[in-house]
């Protein structure tokens, strides 16, 4: 369209227009807009520690996940010496043990939270809300178990 | 706009050297609910010196081409805040950006600030931001009695929050900020600069209920430091800076 149409640019296509100045469009509202009816603070901390929580577990994994890539995939032939036997022979240390325990925490923790953050960010209505995060919070809980178990009564003789 | 070239009708003759006049494109992205739930980029094309500004391309437009055209404006000096609008992609003041600085060679985009409700073409309901600011007490809170005289601050003192008072409260950087697109209820970052305006003033004294306020679900700990704000801030503030040092406050103050 160019100068030569001074009138709205706006209208009927296809005709008459059902919407009018009595009967305006709705709008578009953006997600969860903030009111007066917005409810106050829950005065907890834990948003705090969960921020804190993510910059330092991030740290200690940086450390802890290099470590562990280079020991499993480049040190010593590499992933091709990654058996039963391999496995066996680290966690009969409990220092692999702690290593793998702090890893398994540090990581699963790290991820959910973020995941949490995501939800946050991106559900809008509260109920997808809570049900995703009752996903995320159940299949953490599950994984942190299992592997928490795995790693304390790992028995070398299975066979 | 008065310029001595203003008489000269041949422009093709005359060149682009002998003319500060250039016929730029303003695609305006526009929406009218009395007429459409549709939105619609309409082009306008004017011939306009490059360093005018924005707003006045629209003054340009509304007077002579298109009236229906909606935007707000009080001062028009970069100082009411009125008149923040994403230019280019870039939210801006229309009335502090020059059109030789945003390219007029290709069209330029002009649109509603995004994550508030667009009313009508430019306008948007600015009530959730001013909701926001209100929520974080941004007045002078004291206890005991008014002094007879003034209450004295140090050079120092005010210097400690001097960056946060230059805000105009124009929604560039809340309507910047990819958490408050997704989610209303996050404060936005030009709440807590105004919150920070007074946690840093040593005359307040209702800086922990703010801070305790901003420690909220919805605080500054939803901020990702995008530095989205900073970016946006037509008046320069270190936005991502201040929330990132009520965040510090918080912390310091726990530990």
């Amino acid at each position: 369209m160019s100068t030569e149409t001074p009138t709205s640019a706006i209208g009927d296509v296809e005709g008459v227009s059902p919407y009018g100045v009595d009967n305006p469009a709705p709008v578009i509202e953006p997600p969860r807009q903030r009111t007066g009816k917005t409810p106050k603070g829950s005065r907890t901390n834990f948003e705090m520690y969960a921020w804190l929580f993510m910059r330092l577990s991030g740290i200690v994994l940086v450390v802890l996940v290099i470590g562990h890539l280079l020991i499993q995939l480049v040190l010593d032939g590499g992933v091709s010496k990654i058996g039963f036997a391999f496995v066996a022979g680290r966690w009969a240390s409990p220092f692999w043990q702690v290593w793998d325990l702090a890893m398994l925490w540090l990581a699963m923790l790290h991820g959910a939270n973020g995941l949490r953050t995501v939800i946050n960010d991106y559900a809008e209505r509260d109920n997808t809300r809570f049900w995703l995060k009752m996903l995320l919070y159940t299949a953490t809980v599950f994984t942190v178990l299992l592997g928490t178990l795995v790693i304390f009564t790992f028995d070398p003789n299975i066979r | 706009m008065a310029t001595p070239t203003l008489d000269k009708t041949d422009k093709a003759e005359a060149g682009f050297a002998d003319t500060p006049y250039i016929t730029a494109t303003f695609r305006i992205r526009r929406f009218n609910p009395e007429i459409s739930d549709e939105v619609q980029w309409q082009d306008f094309q004017l011939s306009i010196d490059p360093k005018e500004r924005v707003l006045d391309a629209l003054h340009k437009i509304k007077w002579e081409q298109d009236g229906t055209l909606t935007f707000r404006r009080s001062c028009a000096h970069g100082i009411c805040g009125s008149d923040a609008m994403r230019i280019n992609g870039k939210n801006r003041l229309a009335c502090k950006t020059l059109i030789k600085d945003i390219n007029p060679e290709k069209p330029i985009t002009v649109e509603a600030i995004k994550g508030l409700t667009v009313l009508k073409d430019l306008v948007v309901d600015m009530d959730p931001f001013f909701q926001a600011y209100r929520d974080v007490m941004p007045f002078l809170v004291t206890k005991g009695n008014e002094p007879t005289r003034e209450r004295l601050q140090s050079p120092e003192d005010r210097e400690r929050f001097d960056d946060t008072t230059k805000c105009i409260l124009c929604a560039a950087c809340t309507s910047s900020c990819p958490v408050f697109w997704n989610d209303g209820q996050y404060f936005g970052p030009a709440a807590i600069v105004n919150a920070h305006r007074f946690i840093f003033d040593s005359r307040d004294e209702a800086g922990e209920q703010r801070l305790e306020i901003l420690n909220d679900r919805d605080g500054v700990w939803r901020c990702r430091t995008t530095f989205n704000c900073t970016d946006a801030c037509p008046r320069g503030i270190e936005v991502t800076k201040a929330i990132q040092e009520v965040k510090r406050a918080l912390i310091t103050r726990r530990f």
